[in-house]
């Protein structure tokens, strides 16, 4: 048992990785909000009125709204007014490529290991990359426009394709949709926006990286991915922060739309600041990612390795609205000293046959709470609709908890629901196993883990499986329970 | 307005009987029911079931009901047939010593009124449940049944509660029982409607298991259409003890079942079985919730549903396993199937855990009859209404073997067969 203490007490010690901050000149809001804030915002990124009007209309509606207390977290309330809703490096004009942008922007990417510049290039990624909270550069743009392709910063789109824009902003998630997103609808500063045409397979991976440097900043960045008939993209999102000791909040939206046979596929490896070991400081993630299967025989899959964020609240759902549509949810949810997750999925079928699968694992060690809230909802016209869920914990050490909150409401009498979940811990049987073949207790751990969440990371592309097998094996290091 | 209505319910609800006892206790209830309110759709623990607009909608006279003449054929025809054990006759709520019948082996029954046990409303905390509390302020005279320590209770003890409207349509009724040391019971419970008027039944039933006692607890609700009912079952169970209860549900109005088992301490073992075969428009709502306090104790619990017509089931399953909970099994099912387009089922099968060192699963299914194994037995000469009821009789089988007492087995099984047999 000291033995375990003591592997315990080094895993928790260990320090985040991605604490650095740099010093870099930045354009900034005044603290506060209010609609002379958002006006501000708006009008710094020189948007057109009925974007304004949308934002103001959405703050208004938030203003009528309560932050939500359901979810299985606790943590102290955060002051609104005190955070700063813009904040972006300066640059004195528009970088044309890569090569224009501020040389200590890329140097914090690089830091990151994601290189603008080359790395990715040789891997055959597009990155759209946020700091704070703008967009610092797009990789590989004129590649993807040859194909029709658009794959920009928000605001860019805003100013290019409007028309896009304004037919899909808010379809999928609207802006009155709950606290945060009423919040991030108004205030939002930038974000990614994807657009595949018809017919078309994005030939590489696109990718955003998200990053929060500034204090006592938020960070609202809005997703927009629309695939139009029969294409097919693969998105990844990472994210990290600087170590601070206050909380920082980060809110986005991720809105997908799916036509008619496209696919969608969104992996995220989530690494904020997860606050130090007492718990202090971190990230509060609190984001709202929805997905629409419109057309027939669409199919969206999320696939998400959270491992960062003091506090995360988060349901990557699905509306399965055309008939064949089929939605997936593979999450990975690591909770470490005194992190808090309550994070899962939404499957609402509408349309006939259609599928829905959820995988979910989580693992909490530490003093952490991680729950598993789910909703799989087969409405009355879901004919044949079919939903298998799993969702497994797994717990290290004796202060930490694991919840699960499925709901499962069906209003069709062919519908066929499975619901299958288990917690366990790592089987002294098999720790000892693994020893007496000459695997030390850490490499156990790290191999019985990695098996365990084999499922989920099985489903990220290639070059985030790596990282997110990384991750888990440094967070998890030596986590004997 | 619509405020004024539902104060105006509530406190008529809360009326206390003439010469109430444990005033001290109902005034805490009635003050905390006032505070927190009937419980609306907008609240988490009854977000499917919609009992207070029920309650508007079909409850007029919210006095509290005057027994009713019931007479000895009633009795035997809510017996089971081959049933010898002892019975205890409870008439709109009101208990009847002349007309059941109480050997008193091995076990003691006295009112509550008179023999004022200490241990009232201290397992089925008022603060629990609204409708726990309104019992609590209104119930008129309730029993206690103490069985006896080191005794084995050979015979079963048979609750039937008679509820009609009569002068009043509210029919609070209170139970508590307890079984001390190495002691062994079982307890079974028919609730029946003597007509097709609306009344609401508030039922508490409080269990303490004390160390090393074995209990039963079996029920079948099977009341009239038109019927409102809220259950309050909840038992605190002791070091080494066992616990089992069997809820079979088979009509109603609206009904809701509050089940709670406390495993206050190591070695015990707590059974949850349910079986709901609802038709028509009957609503069952089963709120299960077992709460795991020690180290080694163990906690199964299988819920099946079979839902027909408009019918609607809701199932929530709590299973909390705290920090000291270590070494702790528990497992909990709910499978169901839908025969109708329009019958809906809202589960919810719930685990928090806090202890590291545990085996706990959870499953639910929602689905229909397997298509091949219905050929089959058509194949095999059977019409397929036939074979569609063999098979649900199976899939309900599970839960009956469950049932202890093999007359009231009997009698429970023959109303399922009954309602499958014509495919519910």
């Amino acid at each position: 048992m000291s033995k375990d203490n003591q592997i315990l007490e080094e895993f928790t010690s260990k320090e985040y990785e991605h604490g650095w901050s740099v010093n870099y000149e930045a354009d900034e809001a005044p603290i506060g909000l209010n609609e002379d804030i958002i006006k501000w915002i708006s009008a710094k990124k020189e948007e057109p009125q009925w974007l304004l009007d949308w934002r103001l209309k959405a703050f208004k509606a938030w203003l009528e709204m309560k932050e939500p207390e359901w979810a299985n977290v606790h943590y102290p309330k955060i002051d609104l007014q005190a955070l700063r809703y813009y904040s972006a490096p300066k640059q004195d004009k528009k970088p044309k490529n890569l090569d224009e942008i501020d040389p200590e922007l890329l140097q914090i990417y690089e830091r990151l290991g994601i290189s603008l510049n080359e790395q990715k290039r040789l891997q055959g990624i597009a990155v759209d990359a946020v700091l704070d909270s703008v967009s610092v550069g797009t990789t590989f743009k004129d590649t993807l426009s040859k194909l029709g392709i658009v794959f920009c910063s928000f605001s860019e789109a805003v100013q290019e394709h409007p028309e896009l824009i304004k037919k899909y902003l808010g379809s999928v998630v609207p802006m009155t949709d709950n606290y945060y997103a009423a919040l991030n609808s108004a205030v939002f500063s930038d974000g990614s926006f994807c657009y595949i045409p018809s017919g078309v397979r994005c030939p590489m991976e696109l990718s955003t990286y998200f990053r929060i440097n500034a204090a006592n900043t938020g960070q609202f960045e809005r997703t927009l991915i629309v695939a139009e008939d029969d294409s097919y993209v693969s998105y990844l999102e990472g994210c990290t922060a600087p170590q601070r000791d206050e909380n920082q909040l980060h809110a986005a939206v991720v809105e997908i739309y799916a036509a008619k046979n496209a696919e969608v596929k969104y992996s995220t490896v989530q690494n904020w600041f997860p606050g130090d070991k007492n718990g202090k400081g971190g990230i509060y993630n609190f984001v709202t990612k929805r997905g629409i299967c419109a057309g027939d025989n669409s199919k969206i899959s999320w696939t998400q390795v959270e491992t960062g964020s003091a506090v995360t609240w988060k349901y990557p759902s699905c509306i399965l609205k055309g008939d064949n549509s089929v939605g997936e949810f593979y999450s990975v949810a690591v909770t470490n000293n005194y992190q808090q997750a309550d994070t899962g999925t939404k499957m609402i079928h509408i349309g006939k046959n259609t599928k829905s699968r959820i995988v979910s694992k989580g693992i909490s060690a530490g003093h952490s709470q991680n729950s598993y809230r789910g909703q799989v909802q087969v409405m009355k016209r879901a004919t044949n609709a079919r939903n298998f869920s799993q969702c497994d914990s797994l717990l290290m050490g004796s202060k930490c908890g694991a919840h699960t909150f499925p709901y499962i409401d069906i209003q069709n009498s062919t519908a066929m629901v499975e619901h299958e979940a288990t917690t366990s811990k790592i089987g002294e049987d098999q720790l000892f196993y693994c020893n007496q073949r000459g695997i030390s207790s850490e490499d156990a751990v790290a191999l019985i883990v990695n098996g365990y969440a084999k499922e989920v990371l099985n489903q990220l592309p290639m070059e985030f499986a790596v990282e997110a097998q990384k991750l888990l094996a440094l967070t998890l290091e030596g986590s004997v329970g | 307005m619509a405020t004024a209505i539902k104060t105006d319910i509530l406190s008529s609800l809360l009326q206390f009987p003439e010469n109430p006892s444990f005033s001290a206790l109902r005034e805490k209830a009635k003050a905390f029911a006032l505070e927190k309110g009937l419980p609306g759709i907008k609240e988490e623990e009854y977000k499917f079931t919609a009992i207070q607009r029920k309650l508007e909608k079909s409850i007029t006279n919210f006095s509290t009901a005057q027994p009713t003449d019931l007479k000895a054929d009633d009795i035997q025809n809510a017996l089971p047939s081959e049933y010898t054990g002892d019975y205890l006759v409870f008439n709109n709520g009101t208990v009847d010593f002349e007309l059941s019948k109480l050997s008193k082996q091995g076990y003691e029954i006295s009112l509550l009124s008179s023999s004022q046990p200490s241990l009232l409303g201290e397992i089925a905390k008022i603060k629990k449940d609204v409708f726990a509390a309104i019992n609590t302020a209104s119930f008129k005279d309730g029993i206690y049944i103490k069985v006896k320590k080191n005794q084995k209770v050979e015979q079963p003890v048979f609750l039937l509660f008679f509820n009609q409207a009569k002068a009043g349509q509210v029919i609070p009724a209170r139970v508590l029982i307890e079984v001390e040391e190495n002691a062994e019971a079982s307890f079974l419970e028919n609730s029946i409607s003597l007509d097709d008027q609306p009344y609401f039944f508030n039922q508490v039933v409080e269990v303490k298991a004390a160390k090393n006692s074995n209990s039963y607890y079996s029920r079948l609700q099977n009341e009239s259409k038109q019927s409102l009912a809220v259950s309050n079952f909840e038992s605190d169970i002791y070091r080494d003890a066992v616990f089992t209860s069997t809820v079979i549900s088979l009509s109603g109005d609206m009904a809701r079942n509050n089940l709670s088992l406390n495993l206050l301490d190591s070695g015990v073992v707590g059974n949850m079985y349910g079986l709901y075969l609802l038709n028509g428009k009957t609503h069952v709502d089963n709120h299960t919730n077992v709460d795991h306090t020690m180290p080694h104790s163990d906690s199964n619990e299988l819920y099946k549903g079979i839902l027909a017509d408009g019918s609607r089931g809701v199932f929530n399953g709590k299973i909390f396993v705290r920090q000291d909970a270590q070494k702790t099994n528990a497992f909990q099912q709910n499978n169901n199937i839908l025969l109708s387009e329009d019958a809906t089922i809202n589960t919810k099968p719930q685990l928090e855990i806090w202890a590291d060192d545990v085996k706990c699963s959870h499953g639910c299914t929602t689905g229909q009859l397997d298509e091949e194994a219905l050929f089959y037995l058509q194949t095999r000469g059977l019409g397929k209404d036939q074979a569609k009821g063999m098979l649900l009789f199976a899939f309900a089988g599970e839960i009956l073997e469950h049932i202890t007492d093999e007359s009231f087995k009997n009698q429970v099984t023959e109303l399922v067969k009954e309602r499958l047999g014509s495919n519910i």
